[in-house]
């Protein structure tokens, strides 16, 4: 019996491949798309990683030598033996690359190599013989030494152990700097007992960086759900599709005598084989697009999928698995539903038009109830959205409305078409449209979700990258940044910088309460780098003018969140109103702050004296001064940061995830366009019948063609007109509200509308591509064809 | 007796109500016999075929299959009675299209682990499909098909046959030829027929006829 049905279900698909084709197909590229945005997820995840190492290196204290020179190794036993948790570095230059030394055993997490990749030879990294730890684009500028790929290292540095840098660099026995633990013993003998010689350098925050990733991969992590959405939708429609082209074989197995369950049982194990067979392609198909599509893709790709660094082809499961059990559970979780429907199916055809025409219409008022029930609960998650769980609501809510609402939406819309339609074609046109509607209208919801994943994700990339850029220069806005450690370095630098630089920034703050919250206070220098760099979220009209001269104050906008305070509301500090002229934002810092103008600053804390400066000069410069710094004061460049360096890597690697989003773009509207070309050809043989009679009443085959391609153009646009408005909301509710509830600042929301305009004409383009063919065939029908339509009626 | 069937009802719920299509139908019939089946349209013969082959249930009565009450049958129950003790061939043909001529012959054999290929290559030739054994059902015209579903039907041996208007979509002429052809097989095998039929002409060729009015037997 068993082999009987195999061959009767498997003999389908043999003389259908064309349909087994979609199955796979639309299987395989749900998976795809999946893997696909995981692994560009990966991608700007290990991009952000890398920026966040480069920027946040110095996120802890150290112990440096006050001249910058290094100190002997013995100096660091001692203070080990001491009590101190401290762990050496050794840094220097070759061949342009930053080789940093560090001792594994002891160094904190975040610097180095994070997460050495599984499968190196980490035994080899610490008996020092010789392995470096690179991103790939380095990696080639070392060519004589043995360097491991991995990505997760910041640009232009090698991480290695401390005595293979020792030896590279020629300092042997000798240490630049010792990084302090957090957390060290009290007993341990103070330093000046052990290493009078050596400095406290103090921790550098480098934690906005990170805080803004994590945010930045929130939002990714959102929308890789929304491509698991995305991919289920195609899935499902794919598997109801197959069910309802074999129901009639399916009925006449019954009826000679073929067992609901042992039925249910082989066309499940038929289904989930498919599924293996697509969900491997549609893997591999993720990574041969994200790697064809993505630039220097490849080195993370390898750490993602797992070949790992000794050359053995070691798949790293979490990644292939989650792409195997979108295909598997999708098809499943379609399957279970289309098998349970099968099993109530009544073994007859039941074969009453006014029946099923009655349940097609209960459905759709259902689904229209559910949608605005969904559509009404996200209006009001809108506004009171608070917590996490309420912002993926608000996104599952507004997407599943969105995609449920649509066909009644095109309906309606389609309707009024026809009523306004004049000319017998276009009503017959409009009509005609309108009866095709249910067949297409799951490819529709899927083009819907995809372009507003597009939208959103494009304007959730683009504006991220806006505030990322606007943050750099408004926090790193002179080129270059100094650090002194004590007057005598101060005077030494004003001194030396006076004529060299356009101005001289003093940096200085200290920490206070303000309203029960923690504050840091700046004092700032009246200079147009102000004027021409920040960027205010809300101020008046002249905010750095009154703040300069004393009057008012400005305030980030964790401030103005927590304590309630907006500009024209005052505050105090040191028992003196000032008024508030300005909020600003603060991406990423966790405390609030306050800018003064330089002088008023100076009257309410005398006892603050700067101890950091920004000097603005040309680019260009920067690396001279830097020399000519250290040889005329002293102050060594590892004092210095060069702000130009940092945030040109920091564009490269955005340039990086524009690719990615492009490559995403495409993915998705690729898949949309194949899930209406599966609907159009499904439907194609269903369409005979419908358009012999306007053939018969002396429409050309070639019209009709020209009408089937200018439907799928016109269903895609309006699909498209509500897409926009989706994806904006989309984009909207996760920087206004999943990020606030998450992180509490906003992301501002810019809008892109060239590059929505781009998106739509892809769609479109999508459409026509995939209705083309299944037009052809149409307008090529043989008359024979359509006559038979009339002899066959009864 | 093959059959017996006692009182059997049916009533459907439609929109405007419920519908009592068969009220209270007793009927026999031996192995060996032909019993043609008349009634105008609507009169509930299709209805009363598929409650004997198991593809339906009454709502009340008895239907008694070689001894055995079949409205007491679970699904798989009426399956193993679809596949094993009864054939049906219908109106519609219902062949299945991916699968070539010879397949679909012995595809209910097959299901009930009855196939024995001689028996199915007597009866392609005997239909005279043996030079069709490798088309697609599509392939083939109407009376064509026809036989194919009727060899598909015999192959699995059926006790009782039972044929909604076997030949309701053939020609005339065809129609006779597929008709004989059913009869002197259905004869060859010992099995009982139930046919339903419009045409005069045929019913008159069966052992006997019943026909139904208003959902009784008139
Ligand atoms: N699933 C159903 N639901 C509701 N009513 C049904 C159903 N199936 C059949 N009927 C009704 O039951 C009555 C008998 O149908 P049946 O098919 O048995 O008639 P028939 O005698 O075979 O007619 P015909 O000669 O036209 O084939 C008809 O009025 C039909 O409309
Ligand atoms: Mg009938």
């Amino acid at each position: 019996m068993t082999q009987a049905t195999l061959l009767a279900l498997l003999s389908h698909w043999w003389r259908n491949p064309l349909q087994l084709f979609t199955l796979l197909a639309g299987l395989a590229l749900a998976t795809a798309l999946w893997s696909g945005v995981q692994a560009v997820n990966a991608e700007a995840r290990a991009s952000y990683d890398a920026a966040a190492a480069t920027l946040g290196e110095a996120q802890y204290e150290r112990l440096v030598r006050p001249d910058g020179q290094p100190m002997a190794q013995a100096t660091y036993v001692a203070l080990r033996r001491a009590g101190w948790l401290v762990s050496p570095v050794v840094q220097g230059r070759l061949e342009g690359v930053r080789i940093v030394g560090i001792e594994p055993l002891t160094a904190p997490g975040g610097i180095g190599p994070v997460a050495p990749q599984e499968g190196a030879d980490f035994g080899s990294f610490l008996t020092g013989e010789g392995q470096l730890f690179a991103n790939a684009e380095t990696a080639a500028r070392l060519p004589d030494l043995d360097v491991i790929i991995s990505p997760d290292i910041a640009p232009g540095t090698a991480v290695t152990d401390i005595g293979v840098a020792q030896r590279l660099l020629g300092k042997a026995d000798l240490i630049d700097s010792l990084i302090v633990l957090p957390a060290q013993p009290r007993t341990r003998v103070p330093l000046a007992e052990i290493a009078a010689d050596l400095t406290r350098q103090p921790a550098q925050g480098g934690s906005d960086i990170g805080r803004l990733t994590d945010s930045f991969h929130l939002n990714l992590t959102a929308f890789g759900l929304l491509s698991f959405a995305v991919g289920i939708f195609i899935v499902n429609g794919a598997i109801g599709l197959a069910f309802e082209q074999r129901r009639p074989v399916v009925r006449t197995m019954r009826a000679l005598g073929l067992p609901l369950r042992r039925l249910i049982l082989l066309m499940g194990a038929e289904l989930m084989i498919f599924a293996l067979i697509a969900g491997i392609i549609g893997v591999a198909l993720g990574y041969v697009i994200a790697a064809l599509l993505l630039p220097d893709v490849a080195a993370t790709l390898r750490g993602l999928y797992g070949a790992d660094v000794s050359g053995t082809l070691q798949l790293r499961p979490s990644w292939w698995l989650s792409g195997l059990a979108i295909a598997l559970g999708g098809t499943a979780l379609a399957a279970s539903g289309a098998l349970s429907q099968l099993a109530r199916m009544p073994l007859l055809a039941a074969a009453q038009p006014r029946a099923l025409a009655m349940a097609a219409g209960r459905r759709a008022r259902l689904q229209g109830y559910a949608a605005l029930v969904l559509l009404v609960l996200s209006a009001i998650l809108m506004v009171t959205a608070e917590g996490l769980i309420g912002g993926f609501g608000l996104l599952a809510g507004l997407l599943i409305g969105a995609a449920l609402a649509l066909p009644l939406l095109l309906d309606a819309c389609l309707n009024l078409m026809s009523k306004a339609a004049k000319s017998v074609t276009a009503q017959w046109f409009w009509a005609d449209t309108r009866q095709q509607l249910p067949g297409l209208s799951l490819a529709l919801m899927a083009l819907l979700l995809a372009m507003a994943a597009n939208v959103g994700v494009s304007t959730m990339v683009s504006s991220f990258r806006l505030t990322f850029t606007d943050f750099l220069d408004q926090r790193l806005a002179s080129e270059l940044y100094v650090r002194t450690d004590d007057a005598a370095q101060a005077a030494g630098l004003i001194g030396f910088a006076k004529d060299r630089v356009d101005a001289i920034l003093p940096i200085q703050s200290t920490q206070t309460t303000v309203a029960g919250q923690p504050t840091e206070v700046f004092g700032a220098r009246d200079h147009a780098t102000y004027r021409d760099f920040w960027v205010f979220l809300q101020s008046t009209d002249d905010a750095w003018g009154t703040t300069f001269a004393g009057r008012t104050v400005l305030i980030n906008e964790q401030l103005s969140r927590r304590a309630g305070l907006d500009v024209g509301d005052t505050m105090t500090l040191q028992d003196r109103d000032f008024q508030i002229a300005g909020v600003y934002g603060d991406y990423g810092n966790p405390i609030g702050q306050a800018v003064l103008g330089e002088a008023i600053f100076g009257m309410l804390y005398p006892d603050v004296a700067p101890r950091n400066y920004g000097l603005r000069m040309p680019p260009e410069d920067v690396p001279d001064f830097v020399a000519g710094l250290e040889a005329a004061t002293g102050i060594p460049a590892t004092q210095t940061i060069n702000q130009a360096g940092i945030k040109s890597i920091s564009l490269a690697i955005f340039e990086r995830t524009f690719t990615v989003t492009t490559a995403l773009n495409i993915l998705t509207l690729a898949v949309a366009g194949f899930a209406i070309l599966m609907s159009l050809l499904t439907l194609a043989s269903m369409r005979v019948p419908q358009l012999a009679p306007a053939w018969a009443m002396g429409m050309t085959r070639r019209q009709i063609g020209w009408l089937e391609l200018l439907r799928a153009v016109m269903l895609a646009l309006l699909t498209a007109l509500v897409a926009l408005p989706l994806g904006l909301a989309l984009a909207w509710a996760l920087l206004a509200v999943v990020n606030v509830a998450a992180f509490g600042w906003q992301l501002p929301m810019y809008l892109f509308p060239a590059d929505y305009a781009r998106l739509g004409v892809f769609a479109l383009l999508a459409a026509a591509l995939a209705a083309l063919w299944p037009a052809l065939r149409l307008a090529r029908t043989p008359p024979a064809d359509l006559l038979k339509v009339f002899s066959n009626e009864r | 007796m093959l059959l017996t069937v006692t009182d059997i009802q049916k009533t459907y719920q439609t929109a405007d109500g419920p519908f009592a299509v068969l009220r209270g139908i007793d009927l026999c019939l031996a192995a060996g016999e032909t019993l043609a089946l008349t009634g105008e349209s609507g009169s509930g013969k299709s209805t009363l075929l598929h409650l004997i082959g198991g593809l339906d249930t009454p709502d009340a009565g008895q239907i008694v299959l070689q001894g055995q009450d079949i409205a007491a049958l679970d699904d798989t129950g009426r399956a193993a009675l679809r596949r094993g003790t009864v054939g049906v061939v219908f109106q519609q043909f219902n062949l299945i299209p991916s699968l070539k001529v010879g397949d679909n012959i012995a595809f209910q054999a097959r299901l009930a682990g009855k196939h024995d290929p001689a028996w199915a290559a007597t009866l392609a030739e005997k239909m005279g499909l043996t030079p069709h054994l490798n088309k697609y059902p599509e392939q083939l015209s109407g009376g064509q098909q026809q036989r194919v579903a009727i060899a598909r039907t015999l192959a699995a041996k059926p006790k009782l046959v039972l044929a909604d208007e076997p030949t309701g979509n053939l020609d005339e002429a065809t129609a006779g030829v597929v008709m004989d052809l059913m009869l002197q097989l259905v004869a060859e095998t010992g099995a009982g027929l139930l046919m339903v039929t419009h045409s005069e002409a045929l019913a008159a060729r069966l052992s006997r006829r019943l026909h139904l009015r208003a959902g009784q037997v008139a």
